[in-house]
């Protein structure tokens, strides 16, 4: 479609307020040889129990439903991989059903289990999602991520999903960044920010101490996007539980409002045709209007420089929550950084800049815990556990440990989460000597963006502290 | 690779599809150990063939084995999107869902194409059969609503470069590796071998 008519643009509502009780995660890493995927997803359901207080069979005690989270089957050679958790996690004979969106599998899982619950089918449903990247070889695993693209018109081409991305990139680039030393220099910063939070994280595996030049001087995977600008690839389980208002108390004294918005685009990028872009509450008509005259060929939309189904789970989320400007009312957000180029993008498909400016987020500080132009507080910190390029992405589990890396900012729980030597130590991993505190320091609200793939799924999920909502239910 | 006569082949008869050949090749499983000789896991080697349907999307296809470029209309006069033509091919209009008029546009293409966008890269997943480096091409046409992805084989891409369509009409695959592209005025001889202008 590129008209949409009023029935297909109506606001989502939900039947009653739904929460995140509280969320659990696993170790990320390359490769796990010595751990089968069960023991991840139960090393993150019972951080999950520990993190309230309660022992993994009291938690399971007021579980209802159960909602998984796993990309793709053909890595594990297991159809079904579901079921196999669901019976070692002991949720049988428990209503069960597995999601699979791509990169936005984890926030897919996660629109699932809110729904179930806003909707009263549910008063405890478990979203738990995982990835297994590591049983095969590189260059197999990258078939297989290609047949994610479409298997006759595309998979063919090279069976390698980065260069079907990358054109994207190099369109953006070349329109919006203008080829500019000075931009590459900011798509580097990104991959700099997001490596040097993730040294900060227990969990990740991609923190690095790098500089502008690393990123440069790394080797090509494809024009302009260099080794440095990627996300990792990951093996890793993460886990929340949403509940209706009664249960969530139940739980703990401190659960999360949590709402959900859902976009999708084609499937092949070659299939986008031209429109209207749809305007967030920050954005006023006429905006764009000279777009292509600023950005000569930035006149089609969404074309191969912005992501649809991002603006549209936005419009949802912000519309729901009462959201109207992302950098005023939002304090902390982790987005899809899957390429430091779509980071750019999506900054302007949520509407932290308005299109075409995207870089001036990073270029502000704005987007930084500690802004280094000034020193102080960045504005609205972005993917503060290192996101996908410092962090993780194990695809299926990708999108709740961003949710579950928001909420530990709202509970004001960053530093106990991931500064405790034990927790290091029980990981393998060496706590830097100049470990920082990242807490956004009063933290009320938070958004998530979870993305498949050149943007044929979105989510956007937005927590709020209950005490600290932007309209009334 | 496989021998000639290995080679798993299917053909249709009576509505069903007739096998013949191998399509599976049995390997055993390897135990993995890790540093100290304990076992920690096992090889699983798979060896399988697909058997596929192009259903609507056949005629395109089998087209491009004849050097000619088919796309696809909405000529319903109730539908917001008459006379879109897609490329990608699409059976349907994705507004009204008719099916679409198949029309060729061999010619549109080699008087219009033009590079979109591109991506060169050294990088390929496992089973790719193109030459690297390979340089991915976005190609857009007059008068076509969508943006068509492929290959180009002769030259460097550039944003707005004029291309034309070639195609591999002496030893068809019968896949979308049929179409490359060439900067306009490439001579023949400099095409690769099977494909013609």
């Amino acid at each position: 479609m590129i008209k949409f008519s009023d029935k297909q643009l109506k606001i989502p509502k939900m039947a009653r307020p739904v929460y995140l009780a509280t969320s659990g995660m696993s170790r990320f890493g390359r490769a796990f040889p010595t751990l089968r995927t069960e023991e991840l997803c139960i090393e993150a359901l019972t951080e999950a129990a520990d993190f309230i207080k309660m022992t993994p069979a009291e938690l399971k005690q007021y579980i209802h439903t159960a909602y998984y989270g796993h990309f793709a089957d053909h890595f594990g050679d297991q159809l079904l991989g579901e079921a196999v958790i669901h019976d070692r996690l002991g949720l049988d004979p428990l209503g069960t059903i597995g999601v699979k969106t791509g990169g936005a599998t984890g926030g897919s899982t996660m629109w699932e289990a809110i729904k179930a619950v806003a909707s009263g089918y549910s008063d405890c449903a478990l979203a738990m999602g995982w990835e297994r990247m590591d049983e095969v070889p590189t260059d197999e695993g990258n078939h297989l991520i290609s047949c994610a693209a479409d298997k006759d018109w595309e998979t063919p081409l090279g069976h390698i999903y980065t260069g079907y991305y990358a054109v994207m990139a190099q369109r953006y680039w070349q329109i919006f960044g203008k080829a500019e030393d000075s931009f590459r220099k900011t798509m580097a910063e990104i991959a700099v920010k997001n490596r040097g939070y993730g040294r900060m994280n227990p969990y990740a595996h991609g923190g690095m101490k790098i500089t502008v030049e690393d990123v440069i001087n790394s080797p090509v995977v494809a024009y302009p996007l260099r080794v440095l600008d990627c996300c990792l690839m990951s093996v890793g389980a993460a886990c929340g539980i949403i509940c209706d208002e009664k249960t969530a108390y139940e739980l703990t004294d401190n659960p999360l409002r949590i709402w959900i918005g859902a976009g999708s685009h084609t499937l092949r990028v070659a299939d986008r045709r031209d429109m209207k872009i749809p305007l967030l509450p920050n954005e006023e008509p006429g905006l764009y209007d000279d777009l292509g005259k600023r950005f000569p060929g930035g006149d089609r939309y969404p074309g191969f420089s912005s992501f649809l189904a991002a603006r549209i789970a936005s419009y949802y989320a912000y519309n729901m929550t009462g959201v109207v400007d992302p950098c005023e009312d939002l304090d902390v957000i982790e987005l899809h950084d899957a390429f430091t180029i779509s980071d750019i993008q999506s900054y302007e498909d949520v509407g932290l800049r308005p299109y075409g400016e995207g870089r001036d987020y990073i270029e502000s500080g704005d987007g930084y815990h500690t802004n280094p132009k000034t020193g102080k507080p960045g504005r609205l910190p972005s993917n503060l556990c290192g996101g996908l390029i410092g962090c993780m992405h194990a695809v299926g589990a990708t999108g709740l440990m961003q949710i579950a890396e928001i909420g530990y900012h709202i509970w004001n729980r960053w530093a106990e989460i991931h500064g405790d030597e034990k927790k290091w130590k029980k990981f393998g991993r060496e706590k830097p000597k100049d470990w920082t505190d990242l807490q956004v320091k009063g933290a009320k609200r938070g958004l998530t963006i979870s993305h498949a793939g050149v943007g044929s799924h979105v989510t956007a999920t937005i927590l709020m502290h209950p005490n600290h909502l932007l309209k009334e239910d | 690779m496989k021998s000639e006569n290995d080679i798993g082949r299917v053909s249709v008869k009576n509505g069903r599809y007739k096998i013949k050949g191998k399509f599976h090749i049995i390997e055993p499983n390897t135990p993995i150990f890790d540093d100290n000789g304990k076992l920690c896991g096992i090889t699983n080697p798979r060896d399988m063939t697909y058997i596929h349907s192009y259903g609507g999307e056949a005629i395109f296809f089998e087209s491009l084995s004849k050097g000619k470029l088919m796309a696809s209309r909405c000529d319903n006069p109730k539908c917001d999107s008459k006379d879109s033509i897609f490329m990608p091919f699409r059976i349907y209009c994705p507004d009204c869902l008719r099916k679409n008029t198949v029309i060729d546009i061999t010619d549109i293409a080699k008087k219009t194409a033009m590079i979109h966008s591109f991506i060169i890269t050294e990088r390929s997943g496992a089973f790719n059969t193109l030459k690297k480096p390979i340089k991915f091409i976005n190609v857009e046409f007059e008068d076509v609503c969508t943006i068509f992805m492929g290959y180009l084989t002769v030259g460097e891409p550039k944003i707005g470069m004029r291309v034309v369509p070639i195609f591999q009409t002496k030893k068809p695959t019968y896949t979308i590796m049929d179409i490359s592209w060439v900067p306009i005025g490439t001579p023949e001889s400099e095409l690769p071998e099977g494909f013609t202008l």
